[in-house]
């Protein structure tokens, strides 16, 4: 065997590697899609406090609960654009969905973002609600990192600076809203459109 | 230089037998249809390379059912990973060298 043909197993290893453990239908469009629809989220959650004629939110207002249904719509609209985004990427990458990389990318997500998500409920129903952007900051962004060792390896990038946004912000809680629009919004247009156009 | 030539492992000089092997080195297990699927190999070419790995004792077996469906799940052995690794440092270095 003469150095090419060494060089063409070194390659064909690492794609071996990559592709049994890498799930890299990862949709940059998705990505977009869930800043926009956060943008359009917070600007619907400023509107509604902006007419209730006061500057701040309290737990057990009708307001409170308009804003939670908010969070949920932004969430679900941003989960199913990117599953069936992801859908039709695999289809056309000739991926399969649903094997040993992406359910792992999958539990790896939802783990620590569950774990989060029932914190901050816990923290709500016990009137401690100062720190909830901070802490979807973070814990989103420990989701993200932990999960990109299963897909395209600059996402624990994004993870990184979610991190990062979500402890600034628990220095300065008052602005819990504006990191949420940056870390939610700005930076997921920002990546998506990095992933879009690295990687479609 | 005889050395890392000793080191090339004749056992994976092809490429379904890296393949099957590198994806194990990652994957803690995979069953025959993902192999499959992962190196684009019929059902009797990856059957007669994964006996071959078998026969080295780099890979174990594991033939279960999923309901009614026979399921084979295929692990790299310890001998298997350090074999490999073995492998791929003596490529390396021949790359190295030939540079």
């Amino acid at each position: 065997m003469d150095n090419s043909e060494y060089l063409k197993d070194i390659s064909e290893i690492k794609d071996m590697m990559n592709k049994s453990s890498r799930f890299f239908s990862l949709s940059g469009l998705s990505g977009i899609m869930a800043g926009i629809y956060a943008l359009i989220g917070a600007s619907v959650a400023y509107y509604l406090v902006s007419i209730s004629g006061r500057n701040y939110v309290i737990l057990d207002g009708k307001l409170f609960t308009y804003i939670l249904l908010d969070l949920a719509i932004v969430a679900f609209l941003s989960i199913v654009t990117g599953i069936s985004l992801s859908i039709r990427k695999a289809k056309k990458n000739n991926e399969p969905l649903w094997n040993g990389a992406s359910k792992r990318l999958v539990s790896a997500f939802l783990v620590p973002l569950i774990t989060g998500g029932i914190y901050i409920i816990i923290k709500i129903s016990s009137n401690h609600y100062g720190l909830t952007g901070s802490l979807m900051l973070i814990f989103y962004g420990l989701a993200l990192v932990n999960a990109s060792k299963y897909t395209i390896g600059n996402v624990k990038y994004l993870g990184y600076i979610e991190i990062l946004l979500g402890l600034i912000c628990a220095i300065f809680p008052g602005y819990g809203f504006w990191f949420w629009v940056l870390g939610f919004g700005v930076m997921h247009i920002i990546y998506g459109s990095l992933i879009y156009f690295n990687h479609g | 230089m005889g050395s890392i030539i000793n080191n090339i492992n004749k056992a994976f000089d092809h490429r379904i037998r890296l393949g099957i092997m590198s994806i194990l080195m990652v994957n803690e297990y995979a069953d025959f249809k993902t192999l499959k699927e992962l190196l684009g190999a019929t059902d009797g070419n990856l059957a007669s390379h994964t006996k071959a790995l078998e026969k080295e004792e780099y890979i174990r077996v594991e033939k279960s059912f999923i309901g009614r469906k026979p399921n084979t799940k295929y692990s790299a052995t310890k001998n298997g990973r350090e074999a490999f690794k073995k492998h791929v440092e003596a490529i390396e270095k021949l790359l190295k060298q030939q540079g």
